[in-house]
């Protein structure tokens, strides 16, 4: 499996132009994606024309680093001519007519796009179960979910359907797929990547960013999709950063804490193990361990499932059947039309959380609810604040367990929600994390274990410092050059 | 049982900017229906609000205009319901922390002023219109609307008649216009009014439960339905039934209310903080900046009419309802009229002229030096007053100068005192009683036959000349 920093080279040197590049990649697309779905729409025709235009830049000496590289976008970021569904049926007929600025970032950089990549249902869940277009399966097992709900970003990385992705994090949306997955994945802080075209699910915790096989790539990925966009009222007006610029610091000095509250009751001992490995790893390149504390860590899930429903079921209100996206074919006046439109072009997830987000915004509820979670939210991202205090870059699972079965908690959202224990701080508290492979976990019906991934969380706009330690850990080790067999 | 009327409104001023309040769509009125749209408007997928900061400068230039607090903070909420002209599904609007809170106007309705109180001054959207036209069955959409910036002023419910409610509303009115933060269309919805009207017993404290009327876009309509609402009201009670509280709306053909919604029907709005939008924090430099900005107000500019033009607070009232009538005026008196000739011709024959053409003073087709010029002729004794009103009236229809219509028409005074002498030696021979009169102290009795005198010249005599030669010939 090709990194993209290879892709890059071979691209540079003419070993291999953009438009076979991208010929590959959809053939072994239209010979995976039936099994694994983790595309909603491949569309060739479209694909080549980037690549013969990649090509033809590069012919006349305008191409840049990336240029020619092909990309899967998550099918959350409008792009002028696509298809943008989010997974929805309510999005089924929705052709975008404009860009998202990752999009048009990508295009500026020359990225080839190969499709578009399936996803839980408005970014809502944690196992890629919830896609109007049927669950995404995970590479390396089939009978696993691939995480979510970026799964199919994730699932198409892993399997070698493209070398990167882009991807969205709400509560664990990038670093759990890229996990259950075995690839690395990135959600930088909040405001750094623009949410401009991006479909909202909770404003105030999306957050794009990338996936691929290492660190480097992802910095790179995240070098085009990153910058202070004027369209987005809550990006960041920060001076562009170049992502790779620390990857090769040596980690002497460097303190990681360990919060004692992610490795208590709960995470499973196998995932514990891998974690244990990698921290010892960790310290032999020259990193320092320290115990640090983040106390309120349980309630990051109350008050993480108090405000992204508020947020999603305003967010969700434009989808109305009135200017575009699904209709209900038969209806007796407004209310009915808004109704049966909702009631057939929602899936029971987003529906359930428009739910929740609507009764605790209610009168009488909104104190007790809504404001009462933004109080926690604001003590969560002190226990941050503070443990940062004492380290550089925070170091934990990034899920109690490797991926599990598909189905196996489709009836139980509850279960799914507690999963997303060791993620959803970070977005509460607006922090940059990633996750990288650092082993497996114990055999599942006899068969290999699942991967296991490594959660850092990093400072405010300490994406840098983030991609330095798990780079040189990527150099140390070789878990990120595993691939399923397919 | 007598009874008195409170009142409250709710003010929506359209904000006079180049594009809309979240996107950079234009806010011209009248454009074929949506095309003035951007992603924000349509509520694409994906689309995100960004402040016009224009909007926020003339929210702030209103707080200042009457003297309330500019939140250095002030956040904006989502107002959360379903209509199909809220593409959304929520109105961003600011409801815990509003731009503007507090300040005063001060209304005077037959010569008595009172202060009314603000409540507080919001920035929000506007939404887009349905158009109930011929679709076969169904209803239109019309986003060109949607998104224009609006400020809503709520006063404190401190109104007691509908005089008040409308010298209020007519009081804001030109303060925004003045400022020219709002077009002041009333007929396109750019000043659009909802009253709140409630009745209780003189001398209750408490208030009574209140209807609220919705979108009255004319001062006449507005008087109509608050009398209409309160002897509804004060009806309802005196037959023993109970007020409750609910939206209506006024039918100008009927000149009746009707119910909108209940209070059991109202909406939930669930509002809460707009996560796509930060706060908005006004800095000290942004208020100076804006303040610098702001033209001389009404009440600062009556003070000075008084002081330098020596002319009575009525006439600097009447002078300053309209900066463009009080720029007319100071430039008559830059131009060397008197200025409190200069006040009693704009009041009377300009008004009056440009009443019933249906004309503002901008578009008077005699300029402030024409009329300026005009008046000079009365004050040099060139032409007596009356003349001066057919002069005026020549020189509005045909763009001719005082001097050339005077000189063409031959309206200069007599100022011969021979030629006056035989005419009121005529007059004085035709009203031996008038003489009689005069001489047993009844001083007024020669005045009556000025005007004979007047008669006689053909309009031409100087009036006090022929009262003077009239009191020698008899004394």
């Amino acid at each position: 499996m090709k990194t993209v920093k290879q892709l890059s080279a071979a691209l540079a040197s003419g070993q291999v132009s953009a438009v076979e590049l991208a010929q590959d990649y959809l053939a072994r697309i239209g010979q995976l994606n039936p099994t694994l779905n983790a595309f909603i729409t491949v569309d060739a025709d479209k694909t080549l024309a980037e690549a013969r235009a990649a090509d033809a830049a590069r012919a006349a000496g305008n191409a840049g680093l990336l240029t020619g590289v092909p990309v899967a976008h998550k099918d959350i970021f409008c792009a002028e001519g696509w298809k943008t569904t989010c997974a929805s049926k309510m999005l089924d007929n929705f052709v975008a007519p404009y860009d998202a600025t990752v999009i048009a970032n990508a295009k500026a950089a020359g990225l080839v796009t190969l499709g578009r990549a399936n996803m839980d249902e408005f970014a809502m869940g944690s196992s890629n179960e919830n896609s109007f277009y049927g669950a995404v399966k995970n590479p390396w097992d089939l009978n696993a979910v691939p995480g979510g709900s970026s799964g199919g970003s994730a699932a198409a990385v892993a399997a070698g359907l493209a070398p990167f992705a882009t991807g969205t994090d709400t509560g664990g949306s990038i670093r759990q797929p890229a996990s259950f997955c075995g690839i690395t994945g990135i959600k930088p802080t909040y405001g750094v990547v623009s949410r401009y075209g991006m479909i909202a699910y909770a404003s105030s915790l999306d957050q794009g960013g990338a996936f691929a096989h290492t660190a480097e790539d992802c910095a790179l990925l995240l070098n085009v999709m990153a910058g202070f966009d004027d369209k987005d009222s809550t990006s960041l007006e920060h001076a562009k950063e170049d992502y790779t610029r620390d990857l090769n610091q040596p980690l002497a000095g460097v303190k990681v804490g360990l919060p004692r509250e992610y490795f208590a009751e709960g995470l499973a001992d196998d995932v514990a193990a891998a974690i244990e490995a990698a921290v010892t790893e960790l310290k032999k390149l020259g990193a320092t361990v320290v115990d640090v504390s983040l106390p309120n860590t349980k309630l990051a899930i109350p008050s993480y499932y108090v405000i992204a429903p508020a947020e999603a079921s305003s967010n969700l209100s434009r989808f109305d059947g009135v200017r575009y996206g699904h209709r209900a074919a038969d209806y007796d006046g407004l209310a009915d039309m808004y109704e049966k439109t909702r009631a057939e072009g929602f899936g029971w997830e987003v529906k359930r959380r428009i739910l929740t987000g609507t009764y605790v915004l209610s009168h009488g509820y909104y104190d007790a609810y809504y404001l009462q979670a933004q109080k926690i939210r604001r003590i969560i991202a002190n226990d941050f604040v503070a443990a940062f205090n004492d380290c550089d870059v925070i170091l934990g699972p990034v899920a109690p367990t490797t991926a599990w079965n598909l189905g196996e908690k489709s009836d139980d959202p509850v279960a799914m929600y507690l999963a997303d224990i060791y993620t959803l701080g970070v977005n509460l508290a607006g922090l940059p994390a990633l996750s990288i492979p650092v082993g497996f976990g114990k055999s599942v019906d006899g068969k290999a274990g699942r991967p296991v991934g490594l959660q850092i969380i990093g400072n405010y706009l300490g994406e840098a410092k983030m991609l330095n330690v798990a780079h040189q850990f990527q150099q140390a080790t070789d878990w990120h050059t595993k691939a399923p067999q397919l | 049982m007598k009874w008195e009327v409170v009142i409250g409104l709710e003010v929506h001023t359209q904000l006079t900017t180049q594009s809309k309040i979240f996107s950079t769509a234009s806010t011209a009125f009248g454009a074929a229906p949506n095309t003035q749209t951007a992603v924000v408007d349509i509520a694409l997928p994906g689309a995100l609000p960004v402040m016009n900061k224009a909007a926020v400068d003339k929210a702030i230039q209103f707080g200042l205009a009457i003297g309330a607090k500019i939140n250095q903070k002030s956040v904006f909420a989502r107002k959360n319901y379903f209509y199909p002209d809220l593409p959304k599904g929520y109105q961003i609007s600011q409801f815990e922390l509003p731009v503007v809170e507090g300040g005063a106007i001060t209304i005077n309705v037959d010569g008595v002023e009172k202060v009314i109180n603000l409540t507080r001054a919001h920035l929000e959207e506007d939404a887009g219109k349905s158009v109930h036209e011929d679709f076969h069955g169904m209803s239109g959409i019309d986003l060109n609307r949607a998104g224009t910036p609006l400020l809503e002023i709520v006063s404190e419910p401190e109104m007691r008649s509908w005089q008040e409610a409308v010298a209020y509303a007519k009081a804001l009115y030109s303060l925004v216009t003045w400022i020219g933060i709002c077009d002041g269309n009333m007929q396109e919805g750019s000043f659009r009014c909802d009253v709140n009207v409630s009745v209780r017993p003189e001398g209750q404290k408490e208030f009574g439960t209140r209807r609220e009327i919705k979108n009255l876009n004319s001062f006449k309509f507005m008087e109509q339905a608050i009398k209409y609402e309160v002897n509804w009201q004060i009806g309802e009670i005196e037959e023993g039934r109970k007020i409750q509280q609910a939206t209506i709306l006024f039918d100008p053909d009927t000149g009746e209310t009707r119910m909108m919604r209940s209070k059991e029907d109202a909406h939930d709005y669930r509002y809460f903080p707009d996560p796509d939008l930060p706060p908005l924090v006004i800095a000290d430099e942004w208020i100076d900046r804006v303040k610098a900005t702001l033209p001389e107000l009404p009440v600062a500019m009556q003070a000075r009419f008084q002081s330098q033009y020596g002319i009575p607070a009525y006439d600097a009232t009447t002078l300053t309802s309209s900066k463009e009538m009080a720029a007319f005026f100071e430039a008559v008196v830059a131009a060397g009229a008197d200025a409190k000739l200069a006040s009693n011709w704009i009041m009377g024959d300009v008004s009056a002229t440009l009443n019933r053409e249906e004309k503002t003073i901008a578009e008077s087709p005699v300029s402030a030096e024409a009329l300026a010029l005009l008046i000079k002729r009365v004050m040099d004794n060139t032409i007596n007053n009356k003349t001066a009103k057919d002069v005026l009236k020549k020189m509005w229809e045909s763009g001719d100068s005082a001097d050339t219509i005077i000189e063409r028409d031959g309206l200069k005074q007599e100022t011969d005192t021979g030629a006056i002498e035989a005419i009121v030696d005529a007059v004085l021979a035709a009203n031996p009683k008038a003489i009689e009169e005069y001489r047993s102290g009844k001083e007024k009795a020669l005045n009556a036959l000025v005007g004979q005198v007047m008669k006689g010249s053909g309009g031409k005599a100087n009036p006090g000349m022929a009262l003077e030669l009239l009191k020698k010939k008899v004394s």
